[in-house]
């Protein structure tokens, strides 16, 4: 009787997501007949005509739609690397001072913590890009030797120009995400039994040689998992771009569908471009974690 | 685990039953009756056309064409809910159905009008619009050219971003837009010196100005980028509620070329009922002819609009007339003989 159960259960269950299914993909069907559009990717050929603010490489209005979308994937890999290694940085420095024996900085890590965690990203974006970089109006500006330039219109270093709108989510995502980390960091160390720690005191180890040859060897296993959640996290958050007027992918889209009517292919299009980023940053992760497991094994 | 199980067959049928509401193809004129209430899809950010007043109102040039469009379907200007939608999720609330119709300061465009692009239908001509620059004074700048390698604030997924990009490729200057997803951004982008200008259609600008803590330190440039006829739209499958909204349109044209208005309407109808050789005025309110009939409204829709909103001139002057929040000269927007280009193709 108990295994018929069972059968019954995951039979209802099979029927049941089978039918959910059928009415999605059926809704849509109709969905599209009714608007008489049918898929349609010929599109992606044609001439964007609209002008982008930052392109890693050469791009003009005359380009294809398609470039214009793979210029936008670019500035979105550009944005997540580097909020990816800033937030690691910040992310590790702080989680340190959080477990570490000095009160003072790990309170006011904590402090940090907190504020960071509990405030929702769009306004912390929203406040480094209106109040933190377009605060600073045209006259005032930070000037060191003509190699550093930091003004509204963003920062000039030897040559190589910032923009506001791409620091202003460099910093933004780079903040928010350190402080998950920096949780995960912690967390990470903590694991390890606190029976390491009093053995390489009594070896005569200083506490920060300690920290680093034996503590986290032993934490990286705990941290690695948790960590490729939040880069995950960050690349999704990366679309938030949108609200500080920066061209990532998903406002290019967003201009894409308006002009084109292609609603349902640039979907499709933008849910490709994310997962393949996506599965660069797990593979990358699943990786460097089996490098450390590999090593740890024969060390 | 039998009432798992009828639990998920309930859940199923009801899943079922939104699936067939998507099918129905009736007109959604029928649906919007059915229903007793319009969806009517807004922008609400814009003052003069739909701005969300403090005591919760929508008011606006565009609002007031959802109130008239309720009058002529449901016969209550007041059985309206608003949605306010950004530049880029209103033609997508068309498509998936969530409204029934979107007044929303759109331009008629080729590619938005046809099946192959947006897959819209658009009813005449509301306001004759036209995309402009807006400078500060003290920055000496006159003209388009004096805008080259410059930034400019742009409102990201409408016509604005393509007609700056064509002007300034039509006299081969480089610029650099700085696009942001709604008007508020453009205009704290622009405020805050992050761009040299902002383009948006001359009246959203002289909108925005009118906001500023002083209008007077801005100045509109000459140059019009574009014209920018803006038009209600419904979706492009649909044929009789498009029918339905371009006679409406219509007639509150049609009202002001007759000098019809909402404090003379009752007295009129007392005029046409008594006089049956006023056959055009008879035809236009419903007396004779059945006209409202045939694009499934009643007879005496014309009646119930102008009732409500008053006709075109009414509306232009209650909220973009001289002595309105949002001054803006009639010009274009004249009717046709007194220079401008409304003009109603006649009811018969």
């Amino acid at each position: 009787m108990k295994t018929n159960q069972k059968i019954l259960l995951q039979f209802g269950i099979c029927i049941f997501l089978f039918i959910l299914i059928g009415i999605l993909i059926n809704n849509l069907t109709i969905n599209l007949l009714r608007t008489g559009l049918g898929f349609n990717f010929s599109w992606l050929f044609k001439p964007a005509s609209f002008a982008l603010a930052e392109h890693p490489l050469p791009y003009t209005s005359s380009d294809s739609y398609a470039w214009a979308l793979f210029i936008g994937w670019l500035n979105s890999l550009k944005v997540i690397v580097s909020s990816l290694i800033l937030a690691t940085f910040l992310g590790t420095l702080i989680g340190f001072a959080r477990t570490g024996k000095n009160s003072l900085l790990g309170l006011i890590s904590a402090g940090y913590i907190t504020v960071i965690r509990q405030t929702p990203l769009l306004l912390q974006l929203m406040f480094w890009y209106f109040v933190g970089f377009l605060g600073l109006k045209d006259n005032m500006f930070i000037q060191i030797k003509n190699i550093f330039n930091l003004s509204n219109q963003g920062i000039e270093f030897s040559g190589l120009t910032f923009s506001s709108e791409f620091l202003a989510l460099l910093i933004g995502l780079s903040i928010f995400t350190s402080a998950y980390i920096a949780e995960v960091i912690r967390g990470g160390i903590l694991s390890v039994p606190r029976g390491q720690w009093e053995a390489f005191r009594s070896l005569g180890l200083s506490e920060s040689k300690g920290l680093i040859r034996i503590i986290i060897p032993q934490a990286l296993p705990a941290i690695i998992p948790g960590l490729t959640s939040q880069y995950l996290n960050l690349a999704k958050n990366s679309t938030l771009a949108i609200a500080v007027g920066y061209s990532d992918i998903y406002a290019i889209n967003d201009t894409i569908t308006n002009q084109t009517g292609r609603a349902i292919e640039c979907f499709i299009i933008l849910l490709f471009s994310f997962l393949l980023l996506n599965l660069l940053i797990t593979n990358t992760m699943e990786i460097i974690n089996r490098l450390i497991l590999k090593s740890q094994k024969y060390s | 685990m039998r009432r798992l199980f009828s639990a998920m067959v309930v859940l199923a049928t009801l899943l079922a039953g939104c699936a067939t509401t998507t099918q129905d193809n009736s007109s959604r004129l029928k649906r919007i009756k059915n229903r007793n209430e319009l969806i009517c899809g807004v922008s609400g950010k814009i003052p003069g056309f739909s701005f969300l007043k403090s005591d919760g109102s929508y008011q606006g040039l565009d609002v007031d064409i959802c109130k008239a469009f309720a009058a002529a379907i449901i016969g209550d200007s007041e059985k309206i809910q608003y949605r306010p939608l950004t530049a880029a999720e209103r033609f997508t609330a068309i498509k998936t159905g969530e409204i029934d119709l979107l007044s929303r300061n759109t331009t008629f465009t080729l590619s938005r009008d046809s099946l192959g692009g947006n897959g819209l239908t658009f009813a005449p001509v509301v306001f004759h619009d036209g995309q402009g620059l807006m400078v500060k004074k003290e920055s000496n700048i006159n003209s388009l050219n004096d805008l080259a390698n410059k930034f400019i604030c742009v409102g990201s997924g409408t016509t604005t971003e393509q007609n700056i990009n064509d002007a300034f490729e039509s006299i081969s200057l480089p610029y650099t837009p700085i696009k942001y997803q709604d008007l508020n951004q453009v205009v704290a982008g622009y405020l805050q010196g992050r761009c040299s200008a902002m383009t948006s259609d001359r009246s959203q600008l002289a909108a925005a100005r009118s906001g500023f803590k002083n209008p007077k330190e801005h100045i509109i440039l000459d140059d019009v980028l574009s014209k920018e006829p803006l038009a209600p739209a419904s979706d492009g499958q649909d044929q009789q509620l498009a029918d339905a909204m371009r006679w409406i349109v219509f007639s509150l044209i049609s009202a002001e070329e007759q000098g019809i208005t909402k404090s003379n309407i009752d007295e009129k109808v007392q005029i046409a009922k008594n006089n049956p050789q006023l056959k055009p005025l008879r035809r236009f309110l419903g007396i004779d002819g059945g006209l409202g009939e045939k694009i499934g409204l009643s007879n005496d829709f014309v009646v119930k609009v102008i009732r409500s909103t008053g006709n075109y001139g009414e509306i232009y002057e209650r909220h973009l007339g001289q002595n309105s929040e949002v001054p803006i000269p009639r010009g274009l927007n004249e009717l046709h003989n007194k220079g401008g280009v409304h003009i109603s193709p006649p009811f018969n």
